[in-house]
């Protein structure tokens, strides 16, 4: 209901832009490119590894770049331009306490094991270290998650286009379907990797322009700070507390987010952002893909550095528009409870800030942003169908192109599927807590069993399946007993009837259910193994455990390819952006 | 893998660039009062075609095999 609401005073916002021949030409050529790609790289693909895995022949910076891209969904720019504009710089903690370790983390000690067992999913990782089971409870709920992160990408794409273009909904579901469908049907994974290569220099070259033009509207930083002082006055908090990152955590009420720091550092910090850095299949696909062991490693790594200043070109332009819009007034149009509509703050900022030609690329931007999105969560979505699901338990045995013809046809069936996604998507209206729901039910029992099960080699079959369902359960539980401050009991919660606790954001809540799935499951894991037998040897494990694998040696290498080096200097310049925006 | 990929990115953004840089050429000044007075177009076009260059002159230096496989 408080979509079409939005969309109508929106449109009468909008009314003002009207899109140029030159803003069509750049779109028309953007998708020139990305179907030509495809086109191109269709000549490639002869066997099912050519299509699910690239071949394993991509060179580090380009599987860095697809590895950050292929997160560069919805989620990514609407969402957190929404949160930025709903809770300040502190949703910089999603990169500089989320994602940046996490992927440092992931690149020295976990590709060893992803690329060196040479399984094709991190669901056949999975069977390799445990059991079959543990392999199919993971393909399973993957491949739902995939299929609604990509249902996400579509809507949140198609509204866009409705409010700036007036195109309908339906036509532009249709039309970002169809291109992702082609290139990806056509190229598989290389065509996916490529194109999220030449999305992320469209990202960047889209919106620094916005950021530029906004911030010097703003005055500056000091002048932006100035606003959200305002801001952050008018709704009843301390000055600085969309402008500060992390003074303001001590009591979960002291900010918007509602939440304090203990449960951003363990909740999102360790337990949500590891859980989708280190096992989420989409982003670890990119880096297996790479041409080698070295490259695989590098991979995460390098993608972390343009990933660190990310929040510059998409949670800025969130505070930017809260801070106009306070300020200022009406630059975001009101929801139905009266609330600004966060996840327009983009949109809104394209319409004010750019005339036609740059703002055609901005667009542009936005498009492929979402394009990239769908196309990584539909390469994942088809290679664990076919590997992990179709071959495993349903046609085992056929011949390599039998497996190729279902990946083509997974590729199919997995957009049909978005397609039906996107429209069961108009519930939230930060698209961002409603991801943050599913991955805690998914994802943070999940992080509990990778760690057990490559650091620990008693860790057992039965132990991480029915660790990961009891994580998966108490989630459900947490999440069905508790209820965000001054929501109605139902999806956001309570859904058990009682309600022991009430947080005051859903944020806060999210981290919680993960933190308390996190810890069950790993509890639950420990005490399961130890009861029961192990059923993998030593030998069966070599490759797949770290104790059991020989380190890589890579003092050969000069000092600027070695990861662990790489590594530390992500993190030292991490921690001085957290020090910097304290 | 043939296809350097930045071979397509140096020519899409050179394409974009050219394209934006003759449209600022061409535009009125009125279209940029939202973007604070600058030709944002114009610039950003120059900017953009600068870039493209760059990569295709990567993705030319490898072709001749003097570049690093990396």
């Amino acid at each position: 209901m408080s979509c079409t609401l939005a969309t109508g005073q929106l449109r009468a916002l909008m009314q003002r832009i009207e899109l140029g021949a030159i803003d069509y030409a750049i779109l028309i050529v953007y998708f020139a490119f990305v179907l030509g790609i495809g086109w191109i790289v269709r000549r490639s693909v002869r066997n099912s590894d050519d299509f699910f895995l690239s071949g394993r022949s991509i060179p580090a910076w380009v599987a860095g770049l697809a590895f950050l891209s292929a997160n560069l969904g919805a989620q990514e720019v609407i969402g957190m331009a929404a949160s930025g504009a709903k809770y300040g710089i502190m949703t910089s903690h999603f990169y500089w306490i989320g994602a940046i370790p996490a992927m440092v983390f992931v690149g020295i000690f976990m590709m060893p094991f992803y690329y060196g067992s040479r399984a094709r999913s991190v669901p056949e990782y999975l069977k390799l270290r445990f059991d079959e089971k543990t392999r199919g409870f993971n393909a399973a709920t993957f491949a739902v998650m995939t299929v609604f992160s990509s249902g996400i990408s579509m809507y949140a794409l198609a509204k866009l286009l409705e409010l700036v273009l007036g195109w309908s909904f339906h036509m532009s579901v249709l039309l970002s379907a169809v291109i992702v469908l082609c290139y990806v049907f056509l190229g598989g994974l290389t065509s996916a990797i490529y194109n999220e290569v030449l999305q992320f220099f469209l990202i960047v070259t889209g919106f620094l322009p916005l950021v530029l033009i906004g911030l010097r509207d703003a005055g500056g930083w000091a002048g932006l700070k100035a606003q959200l002082a305002t801001v952050a006055t008018n709704a009843g908090y301390a000055p600085g507390v969309w402008s500060e990152s992390w003074r303001h955590l001590d009591a979960p009420g002291a900010n918007p987010m509602g939440v304090e720091w203990f449960g951003m550092v363990m909740g999102l910090g360790f337990v949500l952002s590891f859980g989708y850095w280190c096992t989420d299949f989409l982003v670890v696909q990119r880096a297996m893909a790479a041409n080698s062991m070295i490259a695989a490693r590098r991979t995460p790594v390098l993608a972390a550095i343009p990933k660190m200043l990310f929040p510059a070109l998409v949670i800025l332009p969130g505070m930017i528009a809260i801070g106009m819009h306070v300020t200022r007034g009406g630059l975001l149009p009101a929801t139905a409870d009266g609330t600004p509509n966060y996840n327009l703050a983009i949109p809104a900022l394209l319409a004010h800030y750019l005339p036609s030609g740059l703002l055609g690329l901005g667009l542009t931007a936005l498009m492929a942003s979402f394009m990239s999105g769908m196309a990584g969560n539909v390469t994942a979505f088809n290679t664990v169908w076919t590997y992990d699901i179709y071959q495993s338990y349903l046609r085992p045995g056929r011949s390599d192109r039998h497996y190729l013809r279902m990946g083509h046809a997974a590729t199919v069936f997995g957009i049909l599927a978005s397609v039906a996604a996107a429209y069961a998507t108009t519930r939230f209206n930060n698209i961002m807590d409603m991801l943050q729901l599913v991955f805690a039910f998914v994802n943070a029992p999940l992080f509990a069993t990778f760690l057990l099960g490559m650091f620990w080699r008693r860790a057992t079959g039965h132990g991480a399946f029915f660790g990961l369902l009891t994580g998966t359960v108490v989630a459900a539980i947490h999440h069905g007993l508790t209820l965000p401050r001054g929501t109605p009991a139902g999806l956001k919660g309570a859904f058990l009837g009682a309600v022991l606790h009430t947080y005051p954001s859903e944020m806060a809540q999210n981290f919680w259910t993960a933190i308390f799935a996190w810890t069950a499951c790993f509890v639950a894991t420990i005490g399961i193994s130890l009861a029961t037998r192990r059923t993998k040897s030593d030998a069966d494990l070599q490759g797949l455990v770290y104790a059991l694998t020989p380190r890589q040696p890579d003092d050969r290498l000069p000092w600027f390819k070695r990861p662990a080096m790489l590594g530390a200097i992500v993190l030292g310049l991490t921690l001085l952006l957290n020090l910097i925006f304290w | 893998m043939n296809l350097d990929v930045r071979l397509p990115i140096g020519l899409m953004f050179m394409a974009f660039g050219v394209l934006l840089t003759g449209y600022g050429l061409f535009s009125s000044d009125t279209i940029y009062q939202r973007s604070l007075g600058v030709n944002v177009n114009l610039w950003w076009g120059l900017v953009l075609v600068a870039f493209g260059i760059v990569m295709l002159a990567l993705a030319g230096r490898r072709r001749r095999g003097q570049g690093t496989t990396e």
